[in-house]
């Protein structure tokens, strides 16, 4: 075989990282477990994990009605950030980008997390506001975060066009250098071996179709591979948390929608950072293997079918081009759509239930992705304690009564 | 060369310069750049990614996933397949290694998009898309045909002119038709709900430099078609073994297109290795072009027809066995042969070729129908997925359908036709099938995913699966081997069929060995149950600025301009956007010197020549609502959150509008015009939102109130005259109207002649100020506008723009929805309790006033900031602070700057902001952080300037 | 992309439409007497079932009338279209 060209890697894929030898075990369903947490997408897998790492809770079942992080997991754009507007808000999102910065080290699994920084671009005076406001009120709370004027946009993303010719000129940005992207797939195998590892049950094929509640009361599980009973019940359903709540009537302030994204093919490195812009609605990084992952507008209604409507993708491109003029000849691979909850405030819902031992983290809409790590953590807290952990109080089931939204809507807008 | 010295469907008298990895080259109209390559003996094409590896053309068509290109010249266009482009004179192209380069410089070719409507859609014309497409058109029906070839035929195009003739006239009757449109170059990539179907067509790109600039280079067709015909064909699958991704291993298929479609022969000893019938046409064809073959068939049963003809040629046929390897450096130099049996290879022997062909069976082209949310069925005997399920009005023909016999293709074509055109209501009679030679009886195929591999996976032996990703067998069993069951996990965690071809080739392949390597002795795992990865669009790459169109620059979102714009942008006005609209910002003059005037200068003097004696505004982006019918008073009071219902005619109100959930939405002034019209303007940016806010009421709420909505927005042009001398300049070019506060008092209208123009004109003012707001027809705007500045010149008059606008308002502490809101506040946190009736039973919003969160006694509330230096301008977005101690971070905060601005008539700075309990804190010393620096500032009013009021009414 | 059957226009392209939101939700009678819970459940709770939804469409860029569907959400596709003031059509699933 001395002919052969020796395979010795060299290009420009050659740096990807190698995978674990093993992930996890395919087990059955016991019948008892102490805590079962449903949906095995990065929000349920990382709450198993921390149950078992923080609180010493090993006897879990995560089940998953597909396949493990085939979710929104699966299918997001991978950034993250912290410079949110409201205090509630940072609390969390910057404990989770807190746990990013260690959690490669933590799982032992190279997650691809890279600190390359986020821009949010302003295109009008009242986008200038609302960002000079989030970065002054982050960077009160100890989030790092700048402002930053035309000609630094262009510094730091040299193919961003600064012209004040296009529709909607760039007129600045906020800039937060420690946001970025991961490896959405790797996060979610990190946890799941490391749940795996703590002896956490990963269950998957198993949709769960009814949940026992004896004295309001949750006491077990129906599922496709039997009955599952449980002290606890943790939802982490994403897209699907309505139809869970529904099946103990309760009803939640979630409607779940088609959220497209796509990829272009592998191109040399272009666009070191990850641009964001509410108002032409484009966000774009390029990935570690060179491919461009570029989000797309919400599609107005309610869905579950995981496609959403092509006139989104070709808006997203001539926004795209607007302020990527080198896009121009970039092709389209691959678009897909996951399904995302959102909630009247663009923020999410995690904490106790009318229920007892049932558990909601949902309604995370477009964003939640960043906060895999956070939210596990504090949910894993919640289940364990019975009580919310103070990062997750101010997100009660409860807010939408008595008023105290958190409406990240109106000024930090920029939704992912 | 290898060019053979005639035939195929190439120009040979049309010889065109090209230039390959920077060397130079010549083709053939009709070529591809593969093709061409390869008639000039250029295999190696590109280079793996990961490994470096050599790697060359492994198919004909768009499934290729290997030949990777960059175009340099005329445009760079990152990673094309050289399979898929059309050779054209003066093309520069090089081969890539993974990653494709963009262009730094604007791409200065047109896109555009056509709608298209159509009865019948047929996707593909190989001969079943066109026997489908004839069957439709003959009946009457509206049929668009498309093919992402230039030339009709589809795989007829790589036979030796088989159905030519046929192929031609039905070209031609399709062609002559007024109710069939024909789409060459022209790639359906997505199938959307309900007979969607998004298609690109590539019109220019094939003539290079000489493409016409003004036509668009590529177009995307929106279809819309009542029935679809998917007559797709298939893709040939590939087998795998050791270092099977030498250039010159190709799929048999191709072996065969290149010769007999492209006149070239890839190699004269070639190889081929089969486990069904359909490669020995490619190994028959080669040899009768001169080849020396030797047919390597997996099989040990083969079939007779094509054995006894192999005779006939001479060609060597090893039945029974498989190729399990093969050597080169760089371009195949030869295989390594092995008997077969049992699923095991035996002791191998090395055969000289230059060409290796491979067929391992055929997949047919499900992808759109998989979109279309088709189901899958595996088919054992034929090794792939076939369409499973019926999808209403879509079609699948010929060998998309799993057919693999011409007759069969075309017979099933035409009843795929008829059958749409029954749901059509159309008859038809199907026209006659052409006539065929008698094809030989098959002998089933063999399904085989890799040829098994002695030697050790990770040594330098690779089995490649996606050659794209360079990733092998061993791949795959490391991922099953750490517990992954799913195909997409599969998928994910080797990379395949996430590359350009998305897996063409290579994602059954994957299926098939994944199956094989989590079956136990006693768990069989079968490809049925582990399926597919998802098909998704689009089926073939699309340029980002194909998908973009027109919709770009300009059209990117309309521009929405005033009657009077024109004047403004004669005048110097700098301008800014609010929400569509270009809205003047400030006028700067220009100094006799020639020096122009900066902003704070402008807008200082635009303010201080209005409050002193009169400025204008073209506020005609406000927006404007006419509201009509005898139950108009009783909607405007169930929307706004005061009375309109006992407004008079000829009288105004402010009036705000809540959501649902109490937070102010909008406001603006309601003229009463009649019993039963109103007219209510609403903020620029909202005026769409709020119209549709009203209408949803009007029709799905309250369907029993008598009442229409109009908008009015770009009926009328609104122009303000402010300022003390505003009546002064009104007087001058309105000599009948009596103007004295008596006659005309704040919050009431006029109609009257202006300057020879109707007008309706209203004492409004959202600056303090004596104030006029003219209403005139949109058409008599300018004229208005000019009369006024002319009559206003012995005052001084000047016009200002919405900076202006900003400063005098917020010195009377008018908040700006949106500016001073941000959907969190209440028209109580404004201090516009009087705003809110009491009387009103109910009004949209009221109900949440009473929530907990509302009753709290520190909400933000808008109050005035005075910095304690006045020459300090504090950012609009700075944090209110109560302490200065940052040592301690998170610092509490109490609110936001919402507004700042320098004043002329405060003689100093200013600024407005959402403080918690602010009003409470009137007089209180706090601090405001910007950028990391603390102003002192001390809680004022809101109203700052003339707090009696007394300017009103001049 | 949908194609939408206004029951006033007919058959048009998904583009033309507005969503919104689940129909026969009804503003209360009096909502004065509503508990906060009862009017938080009116102002931010929606249905959100996986299959048939009764929902509001507008023909936003053509006749501009509101009108009432029903639409499966797993599958998207619309089963039925209704004026407003009609009674919810029974759809097959
Ligand atoms: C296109 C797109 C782009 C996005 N971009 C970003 C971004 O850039 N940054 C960011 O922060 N966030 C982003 N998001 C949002 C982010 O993906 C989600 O908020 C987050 O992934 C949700 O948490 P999860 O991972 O647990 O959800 P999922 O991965 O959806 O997990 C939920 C799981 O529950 C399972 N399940 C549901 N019902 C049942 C049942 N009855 N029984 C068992 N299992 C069940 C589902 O199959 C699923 O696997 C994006 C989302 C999408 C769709
Ligand atoms: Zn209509």
């Amino acid at each position: 075989m001395t002919e052969n060209v020796r395979p010795l890697p060299s290009g420009p894929g050659a740096d990807l990282p190698e995978h674990p030898k093993f992930l996890w075990r395919n087990p059955d369903p016991k019948p008892s477990y102490d805590v079962v947490i449903v949906g095995g997408g990065g929000h349920g897998l990382a709450t198993a994990y921390y149950l078992a790492k923080n609180h010493g809770i090993t006897n879990v079942a995560v089940l998953e009605k597909g396949w493990l992080a085939g979710g929104n997991m699966a299918r997001n754009t991978t950034i993250i950030r912290s410079n949110y507007l409201w205090d509630e808000s940072s609390g969390i999102y910057e404990h989770s980008l807190k746990l990013w910065e260690g959690l490669e080290e933590d799982l032992g699994y190279p997650i691809l997390f890279s600190q390359r920084g986020v821009l949010n671009l302003a295109h009008s005076l009242q986008d200038v506001r609302d960002s000079v406001r989030r970065v002054n009120a982050n960077r009160l709370n100890g989030i790092d975060a700048e402002w930053v004027d035309p000609a630094q946009v262009k510094e730091l993303c040299p193919i961003v066009n600064i012209s004040p010719d296009v529709r909607y000129p760039v007129l600045g940005a906020t800039y937060q250098p420690r946001a970025g992207i991961a490896k959405h797939d790797y996060v979610a195998w990190g946890f799941a071996r490391g749940a795996n590892e703590y002896g956490i049950d990963l269950i998957q094929n198993c949709e769960v179709t009814g949940i026992d509640v004896v004295g309001g009361k949750v006491v077990g599980l129906q599922t496709t591979r039997g009955r599952i009973a449980t002290g606890k019940v943790a939802l982490a359903a994403a897209g699907h948390s309505s139809v869970l709540a529904s099946m103990v009537g309760l009803s939640l302030p979630i409607q779940s929608h088609p959220l497209q994204a796509l990829v272009s093919e592998l191109l040399e490195p272009i666009h070191p950072t990850v641009v964001m812009s509410n108002a032409v609605h484009v966000y774009v990084s390029q990935a570690h293997k060179g491919e461009l992952v570029m989000g797309a507008g919400i599609d107005s209604y309610n869905g579950y079918g995981q496609r959403g409507a092509f006139h989104i993708i070709e808006r997203q491109m001539s926004a795209a081009l607007e302020l990527f003029p080198v896009f121009a000849r970039a092709h389209l691979l691959r678009s897909w759509a996951g399904i995302v909850d959102t909630t009247p405030d663009a923020s999410p819902i995690v904490g106790l239930t009318p229920i007892e031992n049932l558990y909601l983290n949902c309604g995370w809409g477009t964003g939640g992705f960043k906060a895999t790590p956070g939210v596990g953590w504090c949910f894993a807290h919640t289940v364990a304690h019975d009580q919310a952990h103070p990062y997750n109080a101010p997100f009660t089931l409860d807010r939408f009564t008595t008023g105290a939204l958190v409406d990240e809507h109106g000024a930090a807008a920029v939704a992912h | 060369m290898t060019r053979v010295a005639a035939g195929g469907r190439i120009d040979r008298n049309t010889e065109l310069a090209f230039t390959f990895d920077g060397k130079a080259y010549r083709g053939y109209a009709g070529d591809t750049l593969a093709s061409a390559l390869l008639a000039n003996g250029v295999h190696q094409v590109a280079t793996s990614i990961c490994y470096g590896r050599p790697r060359g053309i492994m198919a004909a068509g768009v499934e290729d996933a290997n030949a990777l290109v960059q175009i340099e010249t005329p445009f760079p266009e990152p990673m094309l397949t050289a399979t898929t482009v059309e050779l054209y004179d003066g093309l520069v192209a090089r081969g890539l290694q993974g990653q494709g380069r963009l262009a730094d410089l604007p791409d200065q070719a047109r896109y555009d998009a056509m709608h298209e409507h159509c009865d019948v859609l047929v996707v593909g014309a190989g001969p079943s898309g066109l026997m489908s497409a004839l069957t439709a058109a003959r009946a009457g029906a509206r049929v668009v045909l498309l093919d992402d070839q230039p030339e009709l035929g589809g795989s007829l195009l790589a036979s030796r002119n088989q159905l030519a003739e046929w192929v031609s006239a039905v070209t031609s009757e399709l062609n002559s038709l007024a109710t069939v449109r024909v789409l060459r170059r022209t790639t359906a990539f997505g199938y959307y709900d309900d007979g969607f179907v998004l298609a690109l067509e590539k019109r220019t790109d094939h003539l290079g430099a000489a493409a016409p600039p003004a036509a668009a280079r590529q177009r995307i067709w929106r279809i819309r078609a009542r029935q679809v015909i998917l007559a797709t064909g298939a893709h040939e699958r590939p087998v795998v073994f050791a270092d099977n991704d030498r250039p010159g291993i190709m799929l048999a298929g191709a072996g065969r297109a290149y010769l007999n479609r492209y006149g070239v022969l890839g190699g004269n000893r070639v190889v081929v290795f089969t486990t069904n019938d359909s490669a020995y046409t490619a190994a028959l064809d080669l040899a009768d072009a001169g080849a020396a073959v030797t047919v390597v068939d997996a099989r040990t049963e083969i079939p007779q027809h094509p054995a006894a003809e192999c005779a006939r040629r001479g060609v060597a046929l090893k039945a029974g066995h498989v190729v399990t390897g093969t050597s080169g450096n760089g371009r195949v130099t030869g295989a390594h042969i092995a008997p077969y049996a049992d699923g095991k290879a035996g002791a191998r022997q090395g055969i000289g070729c230059d060409l290796l062909l491979v067929s391992g069976g055929w997949n047919p082209t499900v992808h759109l129908f998989s979109q279309a949310r088709g189901k899958l069925r595996y088919d054992e005997s034929l090794g792939a997925f076939v369409p499973g399920s019926s999808v209403k009005a879509v079609r699948v023909a010929g060998s998309a359908a799993g057919v693999f016999t011409l007759s069969g293709c075309l017979s099933g074509a035409a009843d795929a036709a008829v059958a749409a055109l029954q749901e059509l209501g159309l008859s038809s009679a199907p026209p006659a099938l052409p006539s065929l030679d008698a094809e030989p009886e098959t002998t089933p195929g063999l399904v085989l995913w890799a040829v098994p591999d002695k030697g050790d996976e990770s040594g330098p032996c690779r089995r490649f699966v996606d050659f794209q990703r360079d990733s092998t067998v061993a791949d795959i069993l490391r991922a099953t081997g750490a517990g992954l069951t799913s195909v997409e996990h599969v998928k994910r965690y080797t990379t395949i069929g996430t590359a350009h071809d998305q897996g063409k080739t290579s994602g059954m392949i994957a299926s098939g060995i994944m199956a094989e390597a989590l079956s136990t002795d006693k768990h069989q795992v079968e490809v049925a149950s582990l399926g597919t990865t998802t098909f998704r669009p689009p089926y073939a790459s699309v340029a980002f600025a194909a998908l973009a169109g027109r919709d770009r620059g300009e059209i990117f979102d309309p521009v929405r301009v005033t009657e009077i714009h024109p004047w403004h942008l004669e005048h110097g006005a700098v301008f800014e956007n609010v929400g569509q609209w270009k809205r003047p910002r400030y006028y700067p003059q220009r100094s006799a010197a020639g020096s122009i005037e900066d902003i704070d200068t402008a807008v200082l003097r635009e303010c201080r020549t209005t409050r002193e004696s009169v400025g204008m505004m073209d506020g005609s982006t406000l927006g404007k609502i006419n509201v009509q019918g005898s139950d108009a008073g009783e909607f405007l009071d169930r929307l706004y959150t005061n009375l309109m219902s006992t407004l008079k005619p000829g009288f105004i109100r402010y009036g705000a509008m809540c959501g649902m959930d109490g937070m102010i939405i909008d406001d603006g002034t309601v003229a009463r015009v009649s019993d039963t019209e109103f007219v209510l303007t609403t903020t620029t940016g909202n005026a769409a939102m709020i119209l549709d806010w009203m209408e949803e009421f009007a029709q799905t709420e309250w369907p029993e109130l008598r009442v229409n909505l109009t908008s009015v927005t770009e009926q009328w042009v609104t122009i303000a005259l402010v300022g003390p001398r505003s009546r002064d300049v009104l007087a001058s070019v309105a000599a009948e109207l009596d103007l004295s506060n008596e006659a005309f008092g704040f919050m009431t209208w006029r109609d009257a002649s202006v300057a020879g123009i109707e007008a309706r004109i209203c004492r409004i003012s959202f600056s303090g100020e004596l104030a006029y707001e003219l209403n005139v027809n949109a058409w008599d705007g300018l004229a208005l506008w000019e009369a006024l500045i002319e009559a206003g010149k012995p005052y001084g008059i000047t016009p200002y723009g919405t900076e202006t606008m900003h400063v005098l308002r917020a010195e009377k502490g008018y908040p700006i929805i949106g500016q001073d809101t941000d959907g969190t506040v209440t028209p109580q946190d404004l201090g516009m309790g009087w705003v809110v009736s009491k009387k009103k039973l109910d009004f949209i919003g009221k109900r949440s006033f009473s929530r907990a969160e509302n009753q709290r006694p520190d909400r933000k509330q808008l109050v005035g900031l005075l910095p304690v230096d006045r020459t300090v301008l504090l950012d609009e977005g700075a944090q209110v602070l109560a302490t200065a101690d940052l040592s301690q971070l998170p610092v509490p905060m109490l609110g936001h700057v919402t507004s700042s601005y320098r004043s002329a008539a405060l003689d100093g700075t200013f600024a407005l902001a959402l403080v918690r309990a602010g009003r409470e804190r009137i007089g209180q010393r706090l601090h405001a952080w910007q950028d990391g620096e603390l102003v002192s500032v001390t809680v004022t009013d809101p109203v700052l300037y003339d707090k009696e009021g007394a300017r009103r009414d001049g | 992309m949908q194609l939408i059957r206004c029951p006033w226009c007919g058959s048009r392209e998904e583009v033309e439409f507005h969503y919104g939101g689940q129909a026969h939700v009804s503003y209360p009678e009096n909502p004065a007497e509503l508990s906060d819970a009862e009017w938080a459940r009116y102002v931010f709770f929606r249905a959100n079932p996986r299959g048939p939804l009764a929902e509001r469409w507008v023909h936003a860029a053509g006749c501009r009338r509101w009108f009432n569907a029903v639409r499966d959400t797993s599958t998207h596709e619309l089963l039925a279209v209704y004026r407003i003031g009609e009674p919810q059509p029974e759809v097959a699933r």
